[in-house]
């Protein structure tokens, strides 16, 4: 159990385990984002041909914001009993740790993409013009592009004053150019026009960032 | 050092009032949009050293988290170098864009190891934090002037106050990026600050070239009727261009000193109290 997979297995299970259990942030960030649907459609007409230019930056944006809320929640069920600094004084490494979070929370936002996509293509009559199989690659690198920055700046805001609105502050900006990779990508997928310049984008956003919180993840855990 | 800066303070007021007759007076009136065009005088430099600055914060940034060992000091050392040979190298021996010198490119370049290093020598490890601090808020205040002055030139120009074109929002972006570095530094207890103000910074820089290209794509993609694109300058107007720069780049430098000493000051004082607290209650009685 002491290899660094091992370490990463057990907390990404145990993760998991809380989350089956309680459903704390899928709930909230269920009904968030439905709430976020139901207003936006209310701004403007939803029919086919609208629905389709704007719907890229709905889905995104309603995902950005419900995912606050479960990355807020990541490193906060840590600092009850000390157990990130029993982590901290444990000789496992910080990346496992790291990585073992940013999975949790990738797995916990597709759901929530899993369950909302369906609920956006009823409610605005999404009928895309573009290869659909694309849509799941943007998902993909899209997700994971919010979660790893967002894991690592979870960590970071912990260490600060009201950390719950140090969370967006710091990650917005930060993903403003994947944001833009993601909403431009679905929409052109939708509209029928190419991704794959996106696409490209999108990847070497998540190489370079994944890199850089790996590398900087163990500092921010042992700040003192 | 307490001499030399009111004659530097002299010497950069001297400099911006010649900067200001020669943009006011000196510089030819634009053709097409007349007097408002020298309001480019000020919001082109204030970009530039605003974008030197962030660099700079860059620099310091990467040196607060390196040089806390020596392994991790070197190849930071080692990589500057190697940019700074790449950037020579691919300066001769690629073609560079039309229009830029390749011997700019490899000033450009050896300007950049040199800077690192300077940085190296001149300040410890506590003071580059220091460094990075002062450079990222006063950077922010010249992109702010960017940013103001902007729209101003706009209005009149192209009939409207503010575009989503690429310079705009990529500028826009980057000014929202050290924002939230600044309030990152404001809002974190003091004794972690620095290292996750610089985990910051170097993410921040990262993201740079990600926001200049995202947008472009953006851009490219819808393009914009009002950027008329490239063009050349006249020299007379280059001439005072660079004058202005010199005198905002000598004011941004005074006001970083002066800032500088003063977060010194600041912490020097903060440690003293703490230490004074300190052995007043090891000697009060219980």
């Amino acid at each position: 159990m002491s290899a660094p997979t091992g370490i990463t297995r057990a907390t990404l299970l145990k993760d998991l385990r809380l989350e089956w259990r309680s459903k704390d942030a899928i709930n909230s960030m269920l009904f968030f984002s439905l709430l976020v649907v139901v207003v936006f459609s209310f701004s403007f007409d939803p029919n086919a041909e609208e629905s389709r230019r704007i719907a890229g930056g709905l889905i995104w944006v309603a995902i950005l914001f419900a995912a606050i809320v479960a990355l807020n929640q990541t490193w906060a069920r840590e600092i009850r009993n000390q157990v990130l600094d029993a982590y901290r004084v444990s000789p496992a490494p910080a990346n496992s740790l790291f990585l073992a979070k940013a999975i949790g929370n990738f797995i916990f936002v597709s759901v929530l993409e899993a369950l909302m996509t369906p609920l956006f293509v009823v409610f605005y009559q999404l009928r895309p013009l573009g290869p659909v199989w694309q849509l799941l690659i943007v998902a993909a690198l899209g997700t994971w592009a919010l979660v790893v920055n967002g894991t690592f700046f979870a960590a970071m805001s912990l260490r600060t004053r009201s950390r719950e609105i140090m969370l967006p502050l710091l990650l917005f900006p930060i993903s403003i150019p994947a944001l833009l990779g993601m909403v431009q990508a679905t929409t052109n997928i939708l509209t029928g026009e190419g991704a794959r310049v996106w696409i490209a984008l999108l990847l070497s956003y998540d190489l370079v960032f994944t890199t850089a919180c790996l590398i900087l993840f163990e500092t921010v855990l042992n700040a003192e | 050092m307490k001499k030399a800066f009111p004659i530097l303070g002299i010497l950069t007021a001297i400099v911006l009032s010649y900067a200001l007759y020669q943009a006011l007076v000196v510089a030819p009136t634009e053709q097409t949009m007349g007097e408002v065009q020298r309001i480019f005088y000020y919001h082109v430099t204030s970009a530039w050293t605003a974008f030197i600055l962030f660099f700079i914060n860059f620099i310091a940034s990467v040196q607060y988290l390196c040089r806390s060992n020596s392994g991790t000091d070197r190849i930071a050392s080692g990589v500057a170098i190697a940019v700074g040979a790449i950037v020579v190298a691919a300066a001769f021996f690629t073609p560079v864009p039309s229009g830029v010198r390749p011997s700019a490119v490899a000033t450009t370049g050896l300007l950049i190891t040199g800077l690192y290093f300077l940085i190296h020598s001149r300040f410890s490890r506590a003071d580059t934090d220091v460094l990075a601090m002062v450079s990222a808020e006063v950077g922010v205040v010249f992109c702010t002037i960017v940013l103001v002055t902007g729209p101003i030139w706009a209005r009149p120009v192209w009939g409207i106050w503010w575009t989503w074109d690429m310079r705009l929002t990529s500028t826009l972006v980057l000014w929202l990026i050290y924002v939230s570095y600044l309030v990152l530094r404001r809002f974190s207890s003091s004794g972690e600050t620095p290292l996750l103000a610089a985990t910051l910074a170097i993410f921040g820089a990262l993201c740079v070239p990600f926001v200049y290209f995202s947008i472009w794509f953006f851009r490219t993609q819808h393009p914009q009727p009002v950027i008329g694109g490239g063009g050349s300058i006249d020299p007379r107007m280059m001439h005072v261009l660079l004058i202005n720069w010199l005198a905002f780049s000598c004011f941004a430098f005074l006001i970083c000193w002066s800032r500088y000493r003063l977060e010194k000051l600041q912490r020097e004082v903060e440690q003293a109290q703490a230490m004074e607290s300190l052995t007043q209650s090891s000697r009060s009685p219980r």
